[in-house]
């Protein structure tokens, strides 16, 4: 390996790699992201590797698991290259058809590429999709192209150039310049200004200082930054050290949640091949800049991606938040000017230095700059990971990305922001994505976790879910947050279980107000987010939980009832035997009836239920109609002429 | 000495004894062991120079750590709010049911451990259920009790393939 001395030296390597690599050479990338590992990736990529191997292809064609491109609905996912054909949902089975025919014979396998499920238009390539068609992929676009375990291939795409420019012809301060007139923004929730916070921790007068990245992940919902972490670990490395370099400090941590194994495991390989290369270590590239970095894996504690509940738990102990008097970057990892950043912030640094603060500003809305990646999931058509300019509207996010709600469903609402953010109804689906946008309307950039909600989710149930898990996170250190969210969780349980009354409501609002003001950190503070902005939009939905005992979305378990149709039900049998508690009783031919007394509201009848019956009714609010006279049961079938025939000799 | 306070003696080596490194030493520890004995966590504090009632802390704060042994197989469902909404909540159920024991408990026959967690991050395939580090995308009851079997099986096929067992 070898060992590069100088930004030269660095630019020789990589026009080497790129010399000895043929554009035209047929090259299989297939997605070995967590998403499509689920859906069976490993075997496809071992398929691969016997079909070429088995066809005597091995030198005419490179494979390579790569990061995540997004499109995990769909997945596994395989682009071949140069062509950019792009097949979706391809299975073991199908590996030696698209080695014989799409490299071989240069044929499209029609079943494996994409067909728009609301138009029924066809896509070969990538670019053509339209779940790709709209974004503005700056971050993401590598994923797809270099294997993520390489830094060969990361330099092949350009990377550690923007580290080569700034050591090599820039003086830390300059670097320092350029993110501040890039007016990044933090990626993590808050969107505090990143060039801001560097410029403190830069003026600090202490000697040792520490750059962060917040790799916590925590909110449920949202997984850009795994996808980064996974697919193009070198990104956010090379961030960091220019990082480090802008503000003069010699060592970074990466504190990386644990239940992303795939993520540690990657960023630690590409720690020890930067090493391997002089990116990382003594005199980095000739320039006399030292830096070192070190991995710490969180230990699933939602509260740690509170920076300085994750500085206290890079110290060893329990992760608490700590008072901001002093910020974190002046006085953060023991007691040190810290700069901790998310994920995707430190991925745009090497972008902005490469291409320049112009460029990024180029980018965005007046006050929120460059690209923004969301993970678009819940009831939606194409859920997955998207990127997009600041500024993009949520409704095209929703529709023309993620191709609109899917069995025809009616749109309720959007959730951004994680636990800490809000739901936004359909009124405001014109809304532009932005930080100051979203806190306007009650939500909040947060990570970037982008929720659809349809028709048939419950709101007071969704605030119910995010207080719950914010009560389980809260790390008890302030009562507001402590005992607060836990009354507020008990309240609205209630009102869900069908034990709400007047001046719950109220009540949670009195709550709601004191976490606000007097929490310490931002969990608290933000904590009854969910509730306060599905009450303002959703009212309507908490009346009815608490006045009429119904819930309109027919989800809360104990407001609703099932009954069977006895116009419909044709005794099929299947609801019966699969029903867990032997609630349904029937035999062939005799209509089924659901024992009001016995049912647990599974739903698993309903589930069922054939579609062609659709017997299995659904219904809150209202009282169950009373089970048909037991001499109605028998289902008279107009038997075929044969059989009737012979049911008449035996009579 | 027993071979495991042994294993956790390799262990301590690779850290030096300050207090920073006990959270990733009481995380090799369960990687190495599935849980935290009471001896582990007690040479886990000597060695860190942290007092044994704040290394419990710590242990008790963060959700990965267990402290009881977990059984052969783990059954972890994702309850991230894609997973909620696409029925993860209704998994936890089934399989409490199936299996007659509460998210976090284990089976009686030390076969199953049933936990929750809060995201994979694997939501576009929601819901998701990790059994044994295989995450299964789009999850149902039935595709988990036919994985249920299969690594029973496993299992005893493991037992009877040792001739001297």
């Amino acid at each position: 390996m070898p060992r590069l001395n100088t930004p030269e030296e660095l630019e020789c390597f990589r026009q080497k790699i790129l010399s000895g690599r043929d554009p035209d050479k047929p090259c299989i990338s297939i997605c070995a992201g967590a998403g499509c590992i689920a859906c069976g990736a490993n075997e496809v990529i071992e398929a691969f590797a016997l079909a070429i191997k088995d066809q005597g292809l091995s030198a005419k064609i490179d494979t390579r698991g790569t990061g995540c491109p997004g499109f995990c609905e769909q997945g596994p996912v395989v682009v071949i290259y140069p062509e950019k054909i792009c097949y979706l949902g391809v299975t073991a089975r199908d590996v030696p058809e698209i080695v014989s025919q799409t490299i071989l014979k240069k044929k499209i396998i029609e079943r494996l590429v994409f067909k728009d499920p609301a138009t029924g238009a066809v896509a070969v390539h990538e670019p053509d999709i339209s779940f790709y068609k709209a974004q503005e992929r700056t971050l993401l676009c590598n994923n797809i192209k270099i294997d993520s375990r390489s830094i060969d291939d990361y330099l092949a795409v350009g990377g550690y150039m923007a580290l080569a420019k700034a050591l090599g012809s820039m003086t830390d301060v300059q670097v320092l310049e350029e993110v501040k007139k890039s007016n990044l923004r933090g990626r993590g929730g808050a969107g505090f200004p990143a060039g801001r916070k560097w410029e403190g921790s830069r003026n600090a007068k202490e000697a040792i200082k520490y750059v962060i990245v917040n790799a916590d992940e925590g909110d449920p919902g949202a997984f850009m930054d795994r996808a980064l972490l996974e697919g193009n670990p070198h990104s956010i490395l090379e961030g960091l050290i220019l990082g480090g370099y802008a503000i003069a400090s010699h060592e970074g941590y990466f504190y990386v949640r644990q239940e992303y194994p795939l993520a540690v495991e990657n960023i630690k390989l590409a720690i020890e091949q930067a090493r391997d290369y002089g990116l990382l270590g003594k005199n980095i590239l000739g320039s006399g800049f030292d830096f070192e970095v070190i991995v710490h894996k969180g230990a699933g504690a939602f509260v740690c991606g509170e920076s300085t509940a994750l500085m206290t738990s890079l110290e060893g102990r329990a992760g608490e938040p700590r008072p901001k008097y002093i910020r974190s970057n002046l006085r953060g990892l023991w007691n040190r000017p810290s700069v901790l950043n998310n994920v995707e912030t430190w991925a745009n640094v090497p972008h902005i230095i490469n291409r320049g603060a112009e460029w990024f500003n180029g980018v965005g809305t007046d006050s929120s700059k460059g690209t923004k990646i969301f993970s678009l999931v819940g009831k939606i058509r194409n859920t997955g990971l998207v990127e997009v300019p600041m500024g993009m509207s949520l409704r095209d996010i929703i529709y023309e990305i993620g191709g609109g709600i899917p069995q025809g469903k009616k749109f309720k609402a959007v959730q951004t922001g994680g636990p800490s953010g809000g739901c936004i109804p359909e009124e405001l689906l014109d809304l532009q994505v932005g930080f100051d946008e979203l806190t306007k309307a009650g939500s909040m950039m947060g990570s970037g976790g982008m929720i659809v909600l349809d028709e048939d989710t419950c709101m007071v149930d969704v605030a119910r879910y995010f207080i719950n898990f914010l009560t389980d996170e809260s790390c008890g250190k302030c009562v507001p947050c402590r005992e607060g969210l836990r009354q507020m969780d008990k309240i609205l349980t209630n009102i869900v279980e069908g034990r709400g009354k007047d001046g719950d409501l109220e009540l949670l609002e009195e709550l709601s107000e004191t976490a606000v003001e007097a929490s310490l950190c931002a969990l608290g503070k933000s904590a009854p987010n969910p509730f306060l902005s599905t009450l303002r939009y959703f009212r309507d939905e908490y009346e009815a939980h608490i006045r009429d005992k119904r819930c309109p979305a027919l989800s809360c378990k104990e407001l609703i009832a099932f009954y069977i149709d006895p116009g419909k039900c044709r005794a099929c049998g299947i609801c019966l035997k699969k029903c867990p508690v032997t609630a349904i009783d029937g035999d062939k031919e005799k209509i089924h009836i659901i024992d009001q007394e016995k049912c647990t509201n599974c739903g698993t009848c309903f589930e069922v239920c054939p579609a062609k019956f659709t017997a299995v009714i659904k219904t809150s609010g209202a009282p169950v109609p009373a089970p048909i006279a037991q001499e109605k049961r028998m289902i008279i079938k107009k038997a075929p002429k044969k059989a009737q025939k012979k049911a008449d000799q035996n009579e | 000495m027993t071979t495991s306070d042994q294993h956790i003696d390799e262990l301590m080596d690779q850290y030096p004894p300050k207090p920073e490194y006990l959270i990733g030493l009481l995380q090799d520890i369960q990687d190495q062991q599935g849980y935290i004995s009471y001896g582990a966590m007690l040479l886990a504090s000597e060695h860190t120079k942290v007092p044994l009632s704040q290394a419990y802390s710590v242990a008790t704060f963060y959700q990965s750590f267990r402290l009881d042994p977990p059984g052969e197989h783990e059954i972890k469902v994702c309850l991230g709010t894609a997973c909620h909404l696409n029925g993860g909540q209704q998994l936890v159920d089934g399989l409490s049911r199936k299996l007659q024991i509460e998210p976090g408990e284990t089976t009686d026959d030390m076969m199953f451990t049933l936990s929750t967690v809060n995201c994979v991050g694997a939501c576009a395939i929601a819901p998701v259920a990790v059994v044994d580090e295989n995450y299964h995308a789009g999850a149902t009851m039935q595709k988990l009790e036919r994985e249920m079997r299969k690594v029973i099986d496993l299992s005893s096929d493991k037992i009877m393939g040792e001739p001297n067992a």
